[in-house]
């Protein structure tokens, strides 16, 4: 199993610890990564609401060039882990499905750098791979630690499977649950796991950053894991983690409430059930990390969440 | 180009349709371009040749002489071609003397500029001139109506219009694929907006059934095939079987008492899974018929043949036959009623709103047991944990005017859910939250009955739902289902904590309806309910004669709706059955003998089972009275034998010649 790859600028930036251990969980489950030469900004930036050709242009070079790298005829799987670019990436397949006028004028901008898009690249997603084509009981077979007794709520974000993932349900998506079930730990089921995180707010309001927005929209996701006793968060996308981890200390400032709740990639708990180093899964370049130790005598949790934390 | 009946005078008739027609079209232009085409004697045009003085204008051409044969510019067939065949023949012609050019919807309604819609109405105008010399003077069939009808579907529409028919003398069989008839509405506990009990105003009717001799009543059946045509169908009903002999059985229920379950352990269908049943069980009280069926998936008999069966012992008319097989029954029927109805939508189908992951999200139709004194409760409101609720959200429009779901208004949710409000109110004393789009509240008393909701207190919320949770923000919703809207009166999002959430599920098509569509070859619009043959003017007719529709299987309806309609359906079949006669189109295939080759090409492929085989002569022969004239076996024969009165090969080249020569 060999995959094209697109990294985006995320997992060379604040999400560093994702590719780290993207990498490794990828090398244990034995699929080979190809970074995709020459890449650029998927477009998941303020571009799309700007303009969306352009936007959808930006993004149609890096899927001309990973078809360019393929043997003719044969599809290419383009994985993108950030769930921005992977969103990006399909919006700019469907702008190609449509056979519109933003199809046209972008296939006649590749033609001005010498690229063709024939459209045959497969955009897919880390969890759609490791489920999908790695499969469930070779995720667990490359188990050596299992986090039993962890609990892990999954937060997918607005991005990942919305509106339309092929891989899971947009409404009550399960992939990351399944994913964090096959290493031993135990997924916290809660109702916000698609719910907004508010970072869209925070960097790219066209009147300004509105913080106190976003601060809320962050912490009652955070507030909700925490009364239903998850010991962590797992996300798959850069800016999702990066927002529920960084602005825990303002959020106890603002609301009065201690969070204190590690947020980690979805590759950093499967890393680590597969006894794979910490230091290979960017866990010490986290902000805070502190999970129960494996095996060791689960936290008693009151059905439907525990008692309301005073303010 | 040689017409029957000595050369061709032809007239030619263009409507202005008021402004509908003439608005897009210059009509003086399209009669002066016909006063011009090859055997017209005579081209006027008039406002609205459908009214008297218009069709006054043909019967006085033929009348006077000057006209042989007509043509008129206007509607669609489906719309004047009989009025025009009328004034045709009051004139003293043969009405098959007469072609429709369709110049309305076929080019003013669908064209926009208006030199293109004149040069296409002149177009047809040359099709149906060059058509209509060579049409033959046809004789219309008939053919006998059988006095028996067939009602499908014992809802309460197809209960009314059982009776009706019955009422009027005529023996009607009524199938019923539940055990007992009834229907939806048998499972409500009060009706909007008079809060008439249900059942007592449907019980009588019911019993009515099963007293009324003219009726023969076959539940726990359905229709298996259906043959023939208007007036004459050949109908086959299977009937399951329910072990139980019920003309022995009297109801006295000492079997379900006496079965080796002690327990009722079946999740009760009746009752939405709300309470148990055992494997031998009756619906409800006042089933119809009262005879119990016999479930063999929970039998212990019929798993594994070990029960000393004390259902058998306890029975003193010793009624129970577990040999039971299934039969079928064949009748003849000269009209049928389809009644089958709706289904609810599946509220699982959204999983924002937690129906099946909060035990506390309920649909209406968990409620309307609840409400009822019969259900599980026997009328108490109580959540799964038996307590009562003190606050209670109904979310209007589950499945209903949304495009995910269904585009179209279910029409009864916002009534019976104010119904719902008001007996959730009074039985509970619960604060009711109700969270509609728009209050639809059509219909006789139905918007006095929203206003004395609104003196009552009831709260309502103006915004479509964006989800329920038990996601607690605050110390007060801890602990409860927090409903999410936007309130659009208020302008803001609120969250509302309740105890219990009740689900206004939309209508939605039988899930078999296609199955049962093409059984009937009946059609189904584009939401799956079946297709009448005209929304304003023919509302309980299809297209295929002699099959009608009551309730809501023709589309979302409330209980006067459905009743309405099941009367006007019972109408329609009497005054067919009272004619004794239908008359049938002439526009039938024939075969040519000495054309026929006896290839038997079409002999396979008539739908209608319409074309014979001669062995004697090695030809091929049509029942004129099944053919219903599709045309498929002229489309077929390699030798042109095969022909259609109206579309012969002769009158389809002239008209598409007409078309041509034209552009």
């Amino acid at each position: 199993m060999t995959y094209a790859y697109f990294p985006g600028c995320s997992m060379r930036g604040t999400g560093r610890a994702y590719e780290e251990s993207l990498l490794a969980v990828f090398e244990k489950v034995g699929a080979s990564l190809e970074e995709l030469e020459d890449w650029n900004c998927c477009g998941a930036s303020a571009w799309t609401s700007v303009d969306r050709t352009q936007a959808v242009a930006l993004s149609a070079r890096n899927l001309a060039i990973a078809e360019r790298g393929a043997a003719a005829g044969t599809p290419v799987d383009l994985m993108a882990p950030c769930a921005g670019c992977y969103r990006a990436l399909l919006k700019t397949q469907h702008a190609f499905e449509e056979r519109g006028a933003v199809a046209e004028k972008v296939d006649a901008a590749l033609a001005t750098v010498g690229l063709r898009y024939d459209r045959t690249v497969r955009v897919r997603h880390p969890i759609d791979v490791l489920i999908d084509d790695v499969g469930l009981e070779r995720v667990a077979e490359a188990v050596t630690r299992p986090l039993e007794g962890v609990k892990v709520a999954c937060y997918y974000g607005c991005l990942l499977v919305r509106p339309n993932a092929p891989f899971d349900d947009p409404h009550d998506p399960t992939s990351m649950d399944r994913l964090i079930e096959a290493v031993g730990a135990e997924p916290v089921d809660w109702p916000l796991k698609t719910r907004c995180c508010g970072a869209s707010c925070y960097s790219s309001s066209p009147f300004g950053p509105v913080q106190e927005a976003t601060l809320e929209l962050s912490y009652e996701i955070l507030r909700d894991a925490k009364r239903r006793g998850a010991d962590a968060i797992a996300t798959a996308c850069p800016l999702c983690q990066f927002n529920l981890e960084g602005f825990q200390p303002r959020m106890a400032r603002a609301f009065g409430e201690r969070i204190d709740l590690t947020v980690g990639f979805i590759t950093q708990f499967l890393g680590l059930a597969m006894g794979i180093d910490e230091r290979r899964l960017g866990v010490r370049r986290m902000m805070r990390w502190h999970l129960p130790e494996p095996g060791s005598k689960p936290q008693p949790v009151a059905a439907g969440g525990g008692a309301h934390a005073s303010a | 180009m040689q017409a029957h009946d000595g050369a061709p005078k032809i007239g030619v008739y263009i409507c202005h349709c008021g402004l509908n027609i003439a608005g897009k079209i210059d009509v003086e232009q399209v009669v002066a371009f016909a006063a011009t085409l090859p055997n017209v004697a005579v081209a006027r045009d008039y406002r609205f040749m459908c009214s008297d003085p218009g069709q006054d204008l043909i019967r006085q051409d033929i009348d006077d002489g000057l006209v042989n044969r007509v043509v008129v510019a206007s509607c669609s067939p489906l719309m004047h071609e009989a009025t025009f065949r009328r004034a045709t023949a009051a004139g003293g012609i043969s009405p098959f003397f007469f072609q429709m050019a369709s110049i309305r919807e076929h080019v003013s309604w669908v064209t926009a500029d208006q030199q293109d819609a004149t040069e296409k109405a002149k177009a047809l105008v040359a099709a149906a001139v060059r058509r209509v010399a060579l049409h033959e003077p046809l004789e219309r069939r008939q053919s006998p109506v059988l006095p028996d009808a067939m009602v499908v579907g014992a809802g309460i529409a197809g209960i009314h219009a059982a009776l009706t028919m019955a009422n009027a003398g005529k023996h009607v069989y009524l199938i019923e694929r539940e055990s007992t008839i009834g229907g939806h509405m048998a499972r409500f506990d009060k009706t909007f907006p008079t809060l008439d009990c249900a059942a007592c105003i449907l019980t009588p009717k019911m019993s009515e059934v099963r007293a009324n001799p003219n009726i023969t009543l076959w539940t726990y059946a359905d229709v298996v095939s259906v043959e023939g045509y208007t007036g004459n169908f050949t109908v086959r009903v299977r009937r399951r079987p329910r072990y139980v002999d019920e003309d022995l059985c009297t109801g006295c229920l000492a079997c379900i008492d006496a079965c080796i379950n002690k327990k009722a352990k079946v999740p009760d269908e009746w009752n939405e899974g709300l309470s148990k049943r055992k494997p031998i069980y009756i619906p409800f009280p006042q089933a119809t018929p009262p005879v119990v069926v016999v479930d063999p998936e929970t039998c212990i008999w019929f798993k594994t043949g070990k029960c000393p069966r004390p259902c058998i012992d306890a029975c003193e008319r010793d009624a129970f036959d577990f040999e039971q097989q299934e039969r079928i029954e064949e009748v003849k029927v000269g009209a049928i009623v389809l009644a089958t109805g709706f289904k609810e939508f599946d509220a699982t189908r959204i999983p924002a709103y937690g129906y099946g992951r909060y035990p506390n999200v309920y649909t209406s139709v968990e409620v309307e047991r609840l409400v009822n004194a019969t259900g599980p409760t026997q009328g108490e409101i109580v959540l799964r944990d038996g307590t009562r609720p003190q606050t209670v959200g109904i979310i209007h429009c589950v499945g209903s005017r949304d495009e995910r779901y269904n585009a179209y208004c279910s029409r009864v949710c916002c009534m019976y859910s104010l119904k719902l409000a008001h007996l959730i109110r009074e039985r509970s004393g619960a604060e009711v939250y109700d969270f509609y789009i728009d209050m639809r509240t059509a219909g006789k008393g139905y918007e006095e009955f929203y206003d004395k909701l609104m003196q009552e207190g009831t709260h309502f919320v103006r915004g479509r739902v964006a989800g329920v949770t038990d996601e607690a923000t605050t110390p007060e919703e801890e602990g409860k289902l927090i409903v999410r809207a936007e309130d659009t009166l208020l302008g803001a999002a609120r969250r509302i904590p309740v105890d219990m959430v009740v689900l206004a599920v939309g209508l939605e098509p039988q899930p078999d309806a296609q199955d049962v569509r093409r059984l009937f070859n009946i059609g189904c619009g584009a939401e799956g309910f079946f297709t009448e043959r005209h929304p304003k003017l023919a509302p309980v007719s299809t297209f295929t004669d002699g099959i009608f529709l009551a309730g809501a299987c023709q589309g979302p309806k409330d209980i006067p709706d459905s009743v309405a309609q099941a009367g006007a359906a019972a109408a329609e079949v009497l005054a067919m059955v009272d004619r004794g006669m239908v008359e049938l189109e002439p526009s039938t295939a024939f075969i040519d003998p000495a054309a026929c080759s006896g290839c038997r090409t079409c002999v396979g492929l008539c739908p209608f089972a319409a074309i014979t085989f001669d062995h004697d002569r090695n030809v091929a022969e049509v029942n004129e009275v099944v053919c219903k004239g599709c045309g498929i076996c002229v489309g077929a024969c390699p030798t042109g034998a095969a022909q259609q009165h109206l579309f012969t090969d002769e009158e389809i080249f002239n008209e598409i010649e007409g078309v041509l020569a034209y552009v």
